[in-house]
């Protein structure tokens, strides 16, 4: 990492602890801005949270390690996550992965070679109605066939 | 002694804090609760488990340790409370209210054996390859339970790779119960947080930042964690295997120091109470064992006390007299894991450290020079061990700029566990042995040396000494029988301040750094102690903050809870009962030695005459016995 | 069919209901409960006999009354809208189509209570409903029904934040949910003591599922009685149900408490039911025998998720899809529900492959049980539930089945 980059991310980590504040409580929305911002949260990222809310680097990585949506190691450059629970099992969830994992060529928890896709499965998305659903970045997309959710796919940049 | 009130242990792991009653016997002060249908008065908010020990009940712990702060997760002291659905777990429950406490249903049996079961599914390994066998807390509950065969299961390949990447602490997580015990030993106690529960659910282990090996990330080494696990998850990095190597190499000459702490604390690891120094015994064991010398480490703790005082008095005579700016107030140097955490945590600060060296590291650069040169001894064939109650001592031995003597000074840092085994292999059972003295050249030593085991020691040690240097008055005139009592004791931080209303001649010793003491009189030396690292960062933020600690003169830190009786290589469990004890072996063997202070052991002043010629931190004393130390921070690379 | 999921709040589709679902202007709960003192709308809420609609089914009028009692400079209410059941979605539609009745029982709670800040923990995925729920509060500082002296009332001021969980069941449990909001693990505390007088930051803290405030708002206006006219005498009001799985019309459905699972099945055109999953993973599995059962406290309390299997559903399948559920989010501190899940689904494993014996079935049975009582939360006390009740409702099935693996012996 150059040290241009880190100080941007520095001054980037200081204005969410400018807007959220350097308690403790903050520490969950300020790793979302980054995670959202960057994908993942890097070592170095990580590092200064800590030193901002004056923890310990440890406790930032347990705190990202214990949430599903919290990562530290980068991931493509769009996430899809799907649906695994009964719900969305029950009307056909098998199906559209597999399609998925046919289109992209990588199987559920991979990311593909070009890194613009990973592809993973998420409990329960609370939209279990309208099943299968899945997420792709902070969009959902319901009632999903095979060919319904590849053609989502190639619509993503 | 421990403050249970820290931001930094997860809430989830933290005690309701009720208020205790200033008067239980007052109404509401105490509540009657009925366990096993026998009535009981306790204050209000005492757990259960507490109240079940009045009432000699035992109940079976795991997460639960008394120097921590409550997790409640082990689940394995559940019991049952009238009224509620499910089982309490009795370590995490204040008694608010008059209840009635089932401590053996078939519920609670049952829970109990199940949870048991389930740890042991999941404990890769087997106990006669383990060193904690006949010390572990699984394997006896596992007997307390009758547990005779794998109901769930049991793992048969490893999950995780053993870290054995520090030069002090071994992590094998295959062993690990997730009691978190070191996680708030790490975070709570020491407040070095290196440790804590990474990922979740059934994947949840105990990690680093970024599961880096421990040598890459901030650990002091100090051990602590060890000392508080209850299975084999984590010891020390064990040298045994080479010192019985070089034990049986004729060509090795190999030498033993032996530090006060171990010898306090070892009787423990042969079944005998806590509190009986076995100092001539162990003397006679290591002799027994192949070494071919025994030698006190309390001799250069003497001369640490020369040569840290005599900097103390070099530091306050310029900024006193020249008015030159030098770094006060100076802490002590003596505790490897205190000098690791100055150097991460408040680097700006190195400066403030004595550039003594640890008694241990002064030793190692005296025996591959004066001594081998005394004996005739080639260095290279000289192996250099020391017993240490400490597992940072380890690290400290391997540090690169350790080699004062043109060689590795010390070669290997044994804790007293280790060395308690390797007595063990050699088929010695300590107790019975005969007693011995040290050899000589350093065979002699002081009371004062002698206490740098217990907190306030080095501090105590140093006093008495610059006590009489300055005033020309025995110390046992000041203080009755030399027991300098407001540095002694058990509290996290302690303070004093000394007058000094009369100064005396300028001894021998120093009369080449200071013309006279006229510069002192009236003055008002303040000094403190402090152990345990949460209560260093505590004095280290005051500093910081201009407060009362940043006006001190002199501070002894030591790294672990009690001091170096209470270290990170001493006997398992620990403690502030067993270390309270410890201590009293200390101060009872210091009380019935000839020879109370260190400037009046003789060896000591013979060594300045005819080795260290230029005196206290002269130019072969600096070369020798002296240090510098690394501005280290707290960026993981 | 819409395949993207339109995300435009406050509108509202054709939905219809007696409590929750009726009429409702905004704003109107936050003015009534300011003409009233606290005391009064404590009363009206016991009157109600509402309880938390969560799952667990505490009186909210008793939470309520403890949190305005304890004695604090800074009290909270926490609005718990990690909704991560397994077939729960009642949460999202009520902040999607109806977030005045979320928020503006939230703004009576912190009235009622003595709080100044109230927070929404929204569970991370619906984080699509962060940016237009925090362009509603805006709406809502603007029309002054939050900030300060609020509609006038001197003295009252509190405000709304939306905080966003991160992909973790566990922080439903509220202290799971505190423990995350303090930048903590979201694992569980010990209890005592409660959030009532030890919870966000140490302070008293009232945590309350969405439909409880969404009920509340609806109480405060039309009054307590009138609640309590639905339901049964254990079970008042109405209960938002999430009806999901084999049936024709999938979607939340009002009805008040007392409702027979039949009549349930009735309304949602679900034909050829042979079970029916009554709250979730965590809940209970009821079988075609006993659909006559009425869902209410007395009888099969519930969060809300109804899930219902058709008679072509392999239900050994189902069981391990919740017991996988189970052991990915088990929190792992405690040893029964860390480690017993992972038990009990290799259990569900043996069985599917052939490859068991009935003793350690029954072990893993004694096991489920242990974990109910010994677990330190309600993940790890409720996790067992579907493990047992499936095994005991299906066992012709499960240990029939013809898997070409030997069955149990």
């Amino acid at each position: 990492m150059l040290v241009v980059e880190k100080n941007a991310l520095s001054e980037e980590i200081e204005s969410y602890v400018e807007k959220y504040g350097n308690d403790r409580s903050a520490l969950l929305m300020i790793l979302h801005e980054i995670q959202k911002k960057h994908r993942h949260i890097s070592e170095f990222a990580q590092q200064e949270v800590a030193r901002l809310l004056n923890i310990h680097p440890v406790e930032v990585y347990s705190v990202i390690s214990f949430f599903a949506f919290l990562n530290s190691n980068p991931k493509g450059r769009n996430l899809v996550r799907i649906c695994q629970t009964i719900s969305c099992d029950m009307k056909g969830k098998k199906q559209v992965v597999q399609a998925i994992e046919r289109e992209l060529g990588i199987k559920i928890g991979e990311t593909t070679k070009d890194n613009k896709f990973t592809v993973e499965y998420a409990n329960c998305l609370g939209l279990c109605d309208m099943g299968p659903a899945m997420a792709i970045n902070d969009q959902v997309y319901v009632n999903l066939t095979p060919e319904k959710a590849v053609e989502l796919l190639s619509k993503v940049k | 002694m421990e403050d249970k009130k820290s931001l930094r242990a997860p809430v989830s792991q933290k005690p309701h804090v009720v208020p205790k009653p200033e008067h239980p016997e007052y109404l509401g002060g105490s509540i009657t609760v009925e366990i096993n249908e026998k009535k009981l008065t306790v204050p209000f908010g005492t757990t259960i488990l507490e109240a079940c020990k009045q009432a000699q009940i035992h109940i079976p712990t795991l997460c639960h340790h008394e120097d921590l702060c409550v997790a409640g997760v082990c689940r394995v002291c559940v019991v049952e409370v009238e009224g509620m659905r499910t089982l309490q777990a009795s370590c995490a429950f204040p008694i608010t209210a008059p209840i009635k406490i089932k401590t053996t249903t078939n519920a609670v049996r049952k829970a109990r054996k199940h949870i048991i079961d389930l740890l042991i599914s999941e404990h890769y390994g087997e106990c006669y390859s383990c060193f904690r066998n006949n010390n572990c807390e699984l394997q006896s509950l596992a007997k307390e339970y009758g547990v005779d065969h794998y109901n769930f299961g049991h793992v048969t390949q490893p999950r995780y790779e053993v870290d054995n990447s520090s030069y002090s602490v071994v992590r094998d997580m295959d062993k690990c119960v997730l009691c978190k015990r070191c996680v708030r030993t790490c975070i709570d106690l020491q407040e070095v947080g290196v440790l804590e529960a990474i990922d979740r659910g059934h994947n949840t282990h105990i990690g680093t930042f970024f599961d880096k090996p421990l040598a890459e990330v901030i650990c002091i080494n100090c051990g602590q964690c060890i000392n508080r696990c209850p299975t084999g998850a984590l010891r020390a990095n064990d040298p045994r295997d080479e010192i019985w190597a070089a034990i049986d190499d004729p060509t090795k000459h190999v030498v033993i120091q032996t530090a006060p702490s171990p010898r306090a604390a070892i009787g423990e690891e042969f079944g005998q109470g806590a509190g009986k120094s076995f100092t001539g015994e162990l003397n006679t064991a290591l002799r027994r064992i192949g070494f071919d010398k025994v030698f006190d480490t309390n001799f250069t703790a003497d001369l640490t006390i020369i040569e840290e005082g005599t900097e103390l008095i070099l530091r306050l005579y310029k900024a006193l007299v020249k008015k030159e700016i030098v770094a006060l107030p100076q802490f002590t140097s003596c505790s490897p894991g205190w000098v690791k955490y100055l150097e991460h945590f408040y680097p700006e600060y190195i400066d403030n450290l004595s550039s003594a060296k640890s008694p241990q590291q002064m030793f190692g650069a005296l025996i591959k020079t004066f001594y081998a040169q005394k004996a005739g001894i080639d260095p290279a064939n000289i192996v250099s061990v020391a017993l240490m109650p400490c597992s940072a001592k380890k690290f400290e031995c391997n540090r690169p700029e350790m080699n004062s003597s043109g060689y590795k000074d010390v070669d290997y840092g044994l804790t007293t566990r280790e060395l308690a085994q390797m007595i063990k292999e050699a088929g010695i059972f300590l107790p019975e042995m005969p007693q011995s003295h040290f050899d000589d050249p350093f065979g002699e030593a002081s009371g004062a040396g002698l206490i740098f085991g217990a907190t306030g020691g080095v501090m105590e040690a140093a006093l008495r000494s610059v006590i009489e240097f300055v005033t020309g008055k025995r110390v046992e005139d000041v203080y009755a029988n030399a027991d300098i009592t407001p540095v002694r004791g058990f509290e996290g931080i302690r303070y004093a301040e000394i007058p000094i209303t009369e100064v005396g001649p300028v001894p021998k010793l120093l009369q080449h750094l200071v013309p006279d003491w006229n510069w002192l009189k009236g003055a008002t030396l303040k000094i403190a102690v402090c152990h345990g690292t949460a209560n260093a960062k505590k004095v280290m933020e005051d500093i910081k903050a201009g407060g009362k600690f940043s006006e001190c003169h002199f501070i002894e830190f030591m790294a672990c809870p009690g001091g170096c009786l209470g270290g990170g290589g001493q006997p398992i469990p620990t403690n502030e009962e067993i270390r309270k004890k410890r201590a009293e072996a200390i101060y009872n063997e210091d009380k019935s030695l000839p020879v109370r202070k260190s400037h009046e052991n003789r060896h000591v002043t013979e060594l300045y005459d005819m080795f260290l010629t230029d005196g206290p931190c002269g130019h072969i004393s600096h070369k020798l016995l002296h240090t510098h130390y690394v501005k280290r921070g707290k960026f993981i690379a | 069919m819409q395949n993207h999921l339109e995300v435009k709040l406050g509108k509202k589709t054709d939905r219809k209901g007696p409590v929750i679902f009726s009429e409702y202007k905004r704003g109107e709960a936050i003015k009534k409960a300011l003409s009233m003192s606290r005391e009064d709308i404590l009363f009206e809420l016991k009157d109600s006999k509402l309880k938390g609609r969560g799952g667990a089914g505490f009186p909210t009028s008793t939470k309520w009354m403890l949190t305005a009692a304890a004695k604090a400079e800074k009290k909270f209410i926490i609005c718990n809208a990690d909704e991560g059941e397994p077939g729960t979605f009642k949460d999202r539609v009520l902040l999607m189509e109806y977030p005045e009745l979320v928020f503006d029982g939230m703004v009576v709670g912190g009235y009622t209570i003595g709080a100044q800040l109230g927070i929404v923990y929204l569970r991370g995925e619906y984080e699509y409903l962060l940016k237009p729920l925090e362009d509603y509060l805006e709406e809502m500082r603007k029309d002054n029904l939050l900030g300060k002296n609020i509609l006038g009332k001197e003295g009252f001021d509190f405000d709304i934040e939306i905080v966003l969980g991160s992909g973790a069941y566990v922080c439903g449990e509220e202290t799971a949910l505190i423990e995350s909001l303090e930048g903590h693990r979201g694992e569980p505390r010990n209890r005592p003591p409660y959030p009532i007088n030890t919870g966000f930051l140490g302070r008293p803290t009232s945590v309350n599922n969405i439909e409880t405030l969404a009920a509340v708002s609806h109480i405060v206006v039309k009054g307590g009685k009138w609640f309590a006219k639905f339901g049964t005498d254990k079970s008042s009001g109405s209960k938002l149900f999430s009806v999901s799985g084999d049936c024709e019309k999938p979607g939340v459905y009002e009805l008040p408490w007392g409702t027979k699972i039949s009549e349930l099945l009735e309304i949602v055109g679900a034909k050829n039911a042979k079970a029916v999953q009554i709250g979730g993973a965590s809940g209970h599995c009821i079988p075609k025998s006993q659909f006559d059962r009425t869902l209410a406290y007395e009888d099969v309390p519930t969060g809300g998720s109804v899930m219902i299997f058709n008679e072509n559903r392999d239900m050994l399948h189902v069981l391990k899809n919740f017991m996988e559920f189970f052991v990915d989010e088990s929190c792992g501190q405690c040893t029964p529900c860390r480690i017993g899940n992972v038990k009990l689904l290799e259990g569900v494993e043996m069985i599917e492959k052939g490859q068991y014996t009935f003793a350690h079935i029954n072990k893993l049975k004694e096991l489920g049980r242990t974990m109910q009582l010994a677990s330190k939360c309600g993940l790890g006390q409720s996790s067992p539930n579907p493990f047992i009740s499936i095994l005991e409702n299906f066992k012709d099935e499960i240990f029939n089945r013809g898997n070409g693996g030997r069955n149990g012996r």
